[in-house]
Formats: structure tokens, C-alpha cells, sequence
């Protein structure tokens, strides 16, 4: 069936079959690999995506369902202003190694900084306690994640004269 | 794997949700989250014919108090009940229960429709409605019907909804002000099925227990209610030996079957635990409350 989806901005309308996953959508139809597969049984998180803002996992969502609606992908974090204050943070704080947790990683990060200006550690290891990373033990994400939450509010919020 | 073949059709309304299911019957799904339907169908244990998507049904998602009841819509995610204030000021049963359920990302589309009506016996919402002694609202082309939990959850991945029926609401007696509870869940790791999930739902009476609930999650062929053990607490005076007493008899009504995550006797043993520690903290939550 036709569905027409906004991913990182760009309206696409593709023709695919309603079992097509929606992390192959995004992979093999739109050709935005950012976005990984991890492990077949819902449980990694590598696959993470928004939709319309919320953190899912796209490979536990049919393509049609995204149908009408607004997908942000690891491509969509950075603007023509540069990069996303999530990624800035996670080259500064070394928050991968092999990088193929890292864009679910940021996408969650991102989802939380935007609700949460000011996340404890735990908040950060509630909010990616559905993303595993084999490679960090995390600790740097938890950093890094939370240096953009502080680096994000000193942007909105400039110091007073 | 991949799923095999399906029809999507997505309903703008619950009527054209219920015209599409009595059509299709047997062969249709109801697609809400689909956090346990679509890892079923990737495995190809299920292979619908037809999917009805209904995250596009208004009116599905409200959480609200009317005659008596706590009136939750099936489309209630995960997350919003776990966040909801009527839910965390009062029903703190549900309210230990629902941030434990999966991680996060399936918490934001994940519903308590979608989950009862999936009837895993490691569903953790199955066995708090049972111990908060819930109904299920069925909506269907002859109407509306009302099943207690106890009568809609059947059997493994099996519930009393018909063909061409779909469940619309859930609805919680509202406890009185002197109630509390509680959900335990033992798991490997954050995310994972629950090895043991216990929950606990007390009232209290004159300084005595009166009602209790207590729902098993993963240690039988569906949610189980330990009814020896709530009719034990039910008019004992509270305290430890009540507590294991009911401990006791839950473990002994529970029906482990070993796998990777423990043996039978690791399962039935940390039943009688959480039981234990779930209706200790549960009489806590209700003397504080009232």
C-alpha cells in the first residue's frame, strides 16, 4: 500500500508491502542506514527511532503505521546550524566506541533532554534502559547525555549580563 | 524471521474497528502497541490474516473515576499510566506495576488492552487486575458485555474475547481510603519477562485486614490468583505470621515450570518470598494512607 511519512523533515511516499518493518522502510526504501538492527527479538534498542517525538523501536512497528505521521532518525539530529547537542556531547564525552548502539542512544538522549533539562543519572539510566551497549558499560553515555542536557540549557538560557 | 503476509486496515472509529473485526473474524488482529503482537509475528506464532490498527480510535485512552469505578481505556500506554496523578495518589498497585513493564520504548506504545487481551501469563498487568479484582469491557456488534478478570483471562495467550469483540476499557473498583499494594517483580535484567511478578492489593478493616488481592505473574498458565492465600489474609490481623502464612499458601498454588530463568523450586520459593514482603509493604502503604 502507498503511505506518504515525514522523516527528519522530508516527506517520502513509498509503495511497500504491510508486513514491510518499519526499520526496513527507513533502511532499504529511504536509504537511511543510521538506524540499526540489533537483535531480531525486540530487546536492543538499536533500532530506536522518534515517532512524532517518542522514542520506539522501529523494528516492533510496521511501515504503514507510520502512515500521516513524523519519523526523526539519527540523520534528523543535526541541523544546518551543525550538530545536535546530544552528538557534540557524545564526541566530547566519548560516549561510543563502536557507534552501533549510538544513534538509539542519541535519539533517547534527546527525547529525554527535551522533557527533562536537568536528568539525574538515574533518569538518564531509566530513560536508555531499553538501548544496550555492549562496548561502554554506559558510563559515558550517562555523561555524555547529560553534559548536552546542561550544554542545551545554557544555549536556551544565556547567563544575565 | 519476517511476518508472513496480512491486510492492514486502520479504523478511524471503534464502530468501523468492530465492522472490520466481525467481518474478519477469526482472521483478524486488533493492532494497538504491538509490542507483543509483532515479535509474535515476526517469530510466525501468529500470522494474522487481517490487522486492525485502532491507534487511530478516539476516545480509547482516558483514565478517569465514575459510579465506583476507575474507568482506564484500552489504549492507555504504559507510560501514561504510570505517569497518570489519580493513578500514583491512589492505586499504588498499578502504580509499582506499570514502570516495570518492558523498558521505556515499549512502555510508549505498549497498552493495557493490548495486554490483557494478549493474556501472556507473563504479563504483569493480568495479574494486578486480578489482585485489584478489575473488570474487562468488551465491546462487540450485540454490545457491550462486563467480565470479571478472573472470567476473561482463560487460559495461555487465551481470553473470552469473540470474534468480532474488542476489549475498550478496564475498569478498577475504587479501593476505599484505608487500601494499599504493592508489585514485586523478580527479573534477570531490566526489560526482561518477570522470572516471578507478585501483586499485592489490601484493605484495611477495624485494624484487621479486610480484602486482599494477590496475582501471580509467570508461574503458571496464565495469571493466577493465589485464592487460598488472599482468603488467609482476608480478617487476620496483620503482621508477620498472617504474611506467611499467605506466602505459604501462594507458592503452594503456584505452577512454575523451570527454564532459563530458575528452576521450580528457585520460582515457587521467591513466590513465597514476594508474597511475604509484597503483603508486608502493601499493609504499610494502607496504614500510611488512611
Amino acid at each position: 500500500m502507498e503511505i506518504t511519512v515525514t522523516v527528519n523533515g522530508v516527506e517520502h511516499t513509498a509503495d511497500i508491502e504491510s508486513r514491510m518493518l518499519m526499520v526496513h522502510l527507513i533502511r532499504e526504501e529511504l536509504g537511511l542506514t543510521g538506524t540499526h538492527i540489533g537483535c531480531d527479538t525486540s530487546g536492543c534498542g538499536a533500532c530506536a527511532v522518534l515517532l512524532d517525538g517518542v522514542p520506539v523501536k522501529s523494528c516492533t512497528l510496521f511501515g504503514v503505521q507510520a502512515d500521516g505521521r513524523e519519523v526523526t532518525t539519527v540523520e534528523g539530529l543535526a541541523d544546518a546550524g551543525g550538530l545536535h547537542p546530544v552528538q557534540a556531547a557524545f564526541k566530547e564525552h566519548h560516549g561510543l566506541q563502536c557507534g552501533f548502539c549510538t544513534p538509539g542512544m542519541m535519539l533517547v538522549g534527546a527525547a529525554l533532554i527535551e522533557r527533562n533539562p536537568d536528568p539525574s543519572d538515574d533518569d538518564v539510566r531509566w530513560a536508555i534502559s531499553g538501548n544496550v551497549c555492549r562496548c561502554t558499560g554506559y558510563m559515558n553515555i550517562v555523561t555524555a547525555i547529560q553534559a548536552a542536557a546542561a550544554d542545551r540549557a545554557a544555549a536556551v538560557q544565556p547567563a544575565s549580563a | 524471521m519476517l511476518p508472513s503476509r496480512f491486510e492492514y486496515h486502520r479504523a478511524g472509529t471503534l464502530d468501523e474497528a468492530l465492522s472490520l473485526l466481525a467481518t474478519h473474524g477469526d482472521e483478524a488482529k486488533v493492532l494497538a502497541g504491538g509490542q507483543s503482537l509483532i515479535p509474535m509475528m515476526k517469530l510466525r506464532f501468529a500470522y494474522p490474516g487481517h490487522l486492525v490498527d485502532v491507534n487511530h480510535v478516539d476516545g480509547l485512552d482516558r483514565i478517569e473515576e465514575r459510579d465506583g469505578m476507575l474507568c482506564i481505556g484500552a489504549l492507555v500506554r504504559h507510560n501514561h499510566l504510570a505517569a497518570n496523578e489519580i493513578i500514583k495518589a491512589r492505586y499504588p498497585t498499578i502504580a509499582s506495576a506499570a514502570p516495570q513493564i518492558a523498558d521505556p520504548l515499549v512502555r510508549n506504545l505498549g497498552s493495557i488492552g493490548g495486554s490483557l487481551a494478549h493474556a501472556d501469563p507473563a504479563g504483569d498487568l493480568g495479574s494486578v487486575m486480578l489482585a485489584m479484582g478489575a473488570s474487562a469491557v468488551l465491546r462487540g456488534g450485540g454490545g457491550e458485555r462486563v467480565l470479571p478478570m478472573s472470567e476473561f483471562l482463560l487460559d495461555t495467550f487465551t481470553t473470552a474475547i469473540a470474534p468480532g469483540e474488542m476489549l475498550t476499557e478496564v475498569r478498577v473498583p475504587i479501593p476505599p481510603a484505608r487500601s494499599g499494594g504493592t508489585y514485586l517483580k523478580l527479573e534477570r535484567k531490566v526489560g526482561d519477562w518477570a522470572t516471578v511478578g507478585v501483586a499485592v492489593a489490601l484493605e484495611l478493616s477495624n485494624g484487621r485486614i479486610g480484602r486482599a488481592g494477590i496475582g501471580l505473574t509467570g508461574v503458571g498458565l496464565k495469571n493466577l490468583e493465589a485464592s487460598d492465600a488472599e482468603a488467609s489474609l482476608a480478617g487476620a490481623t496483620p503482621g508477620e505470621d498472617a504474611f506467611a502464612e499467605a506466602g505459604r499458601l501462594a507458592a503452594a498454588a503456584a505452577n512454575p515450570v523451570a527454564d532459563v530463568r530458575g528452576t521450580v523450586e528457585y520460582k515457587r520459593h521467591m513466590v513465597d518470598v514476594y508474597v511475604r514482603r509484597g503483603s508486608a509493604h502493601a499493609f504499610e502503604t494502607a496504614r500510611r494512607a488512611g
